[in-house]
């Protein structure tokens, strides 16, 4: 068994190596306040270019969702054999983040459900899970 | 300078699956019908736009239609590719140094979704690795908040569908030509939900030309000139909700399709409640019912009563997507915008056959929209 935690890539949480909850890190401009995820050296909106490195709340809301039917094609891994998933993005307040959703029923879910930042298993590389960052509802158990 | 700039000649190849036709040869059989229709030689072309998203080099094609010499100037601009060739052809000509061009369009595509790669448009490969770069994903998320909002159900998609099964069923140059009941749309297997299999377009194949003129001298090649009143292209602004977004802003506050409709209703001085005969960008029946609504056809809200009332057919108030759209069509990239501007000449000529609007329309419109945010808009009149 790996000890290590790898992530698909570990630029998208505050810190990678951390065994227990995580945060995302998002990119927030000093000067108008834009947030954006994942960290951008650039400000989408007044062009800044002094973006800093912040955690994103890891509580929030349903903004929208979606269930993934079909296997994508490549670059898309998954843990085998393929698995519907939920996809939504969480209003976080500042931003809203695209994420993968731990439920992949859509009767289970509704827009401005509360939601809470989770880790899964992207997909197995060798025998190393690699990890990625998801919601799940906040009344069930992750 | 010029102040008009006419479609005097259009050329299609039938859209769909061509098995053993490359995307190119499409291309140049849409090329050579566009010039018999204007009843010019490929020799009297001064200059050419024109495109593929990955059916190769359009100014290949000069090797087929003939070795002239003229400019021929490839467009690589993935769904605005058509609108791109067009909006630079009409400068072309509105700036005089031309008469005579021609914008070209042509694709073909593996079957299956699209597949994009993450770091094309700037974003981490674990947006791709972790299932997220999918663009159905992204209709569907827009179009369920939508429904939420303002109360649109179910059968509205489905019925959106079935008008461009329909409608396909009547229009011999699509891929897709049995009706479909709603039942039938709705039983398909779920693809991203809400959105089933027969509500989504699929990657195909297809080619459009189109002969363009100095509004001065199009009567020389036609007698029944369609003008391009306007054409326009938009990128995103800050706060719209686009296709692959890691992230978005919790408020939507703008949009392409709004900006680049809203830009060629202003820069032909024909509005929205003044069009005959639309085509909009219809990924998914979804698609449809926002984009009517995004372009400033009708309000926002409005549309499901138009839709389960049939106004949105050819016999109606606002007929949509008379071609069957993309949804019987299929999406050849470079080909989709142009063959919008195709069906919209068809129809104000009045050769539009099963499916011509009634009442000799005089104005049209059409729209595209695309990865990663954009918009391309024309508005044509007879």
């Amino acid at each position: 068994m790996s000890t290590t935690i790898r992530w698909v890539d570990p630029a998208l949480v505050i810190d990678p190596a951390a065994g227990g909850p995580v945060e995302l890190a998002g990119a927030r401009c000093p000067v108008c306040a834009t947030t954006a995820f994942p960290f951008q050296g650039g400000c989408p909106r007044c062009g800044g270019e002094a973006m800093e490195r912040v955690a994103l709340p890891t509580t929030g809301s349903l903004w929208s969702y979606t269930v993934q039917n079909f296997e994508p094609k490549p670059p898309y891994r998954g843990v085998e054999p393929f698995e519907p998933y939920g996809v939504g993005y969480v209003d976080l307040g500042d931003v809203c983040v695209e994420s993968r959703l731990t439920v992949n029923d859509p009767a289970a879910l509704s827009l401005g459900m509360a939601m809470r930042l989770v880790t899964i298993t992207a997909f197995v590389d060798g025998d190393e899970p690699v990890l990625t960052f998801a919601f799940a509802p906040q009344e069930v158990a992750a | 300078m010029s102040t008009d700039v006419a479609i005097v000649g259009i050329g299609i190849h039938p859209f769909g699956r061509t098995e053993g036709v490359s995307g190119r040869a499409q291309g140049a059989h849409a090329a050579r019908q566009a010039l018999g229709d204007a009843g010019v030689q490929w020799s009297d072309i001064q200059f050419a736009y024109g495109g593929s998203h990955s059916a190769g080099d359009a100014d290949s094609l000069v090797s087929d239609l003939g070795l002239t010499g003229a400019p021929f100037i490839n467009v690589h601009n993935g769904c605005g590719t058509g609108g791109s060739a067009l909006i630079s052809a009409r400068s072309a000509l509105l700036s005089g140094q031309y008469d005579l061009g021609m914008v070209v369009g042509f694709d073909k595509h593996p079957r299956g979704a699209f597949a994009t790669k993450p770091s094309s448009l700037g974003i981490g490969d674990w947006y791709g690795e972790t299932g997220m770069m999918v663009t159905t994903q992204f209709f569907a998320q827009k179009i369920g908040r939508y429904m939420e909002q303002y109360g649109i159900g179910e059968e509205t998609l489905a019925a959106v569908a079935e008008k461009s099964f329909s409608l396909g069923a009547a229009n011999p140059n699509a891929w897709r030509r049995s009706p479909k009941t709603r039942q039938e749309i709705l039983d398909a297997p779920m693809v991203n939900h809400p959105l089933t299999q027969y509500m989504f377009c699929s990657p195909g194949e297809g080619g459009v030309a189109l002969v363009l003129a100095r509004g001065e001298v199009a009567h020389r090649y036609t007698a029944n000139p369609i003008y391009l009143r306007s054409a326009e292209f938009r990128s995103r602004r800050f706060g719209s909700f686009e296709v692959f977004s890691p992230w978005t802003t919790p408020e939507i506050l703008s949009g392409p399709t709004g900006d680049a409709s809203a830009a060629a209703f202003t820069s032909a001085g024909i509005g929205p409640e003044d069009i005959d005969v639309a085509q909009i960008q219809d990924t998914e029946s979804g698609a449809e019912i926002m984009h009517m609504a995004e372009t400033g056809l009708c309000a926002h809200g409005e549309q499901e009563k138009l839709i389960l009332t049939g106004e949105t057919r050819p016999d109606g108030s606002l007929p949509v997507n008379t071609d069957g759209g993309v949804i019987a069509n299929g999406e050849p990239i470079g080909a989709t915008g142009l063959r919008q501007v195709f069906e919209s000449v068809l129809q104000l000529r009045g050769d539009a056959g099963d499916r011509q609007v009634p009442g000799s329309p005089k104005t049209g419109f059409t729209h595209v929209y695309g990865a990663p945010g954009i918009s391309a808009c024309t508005v044509l009149s007879r």
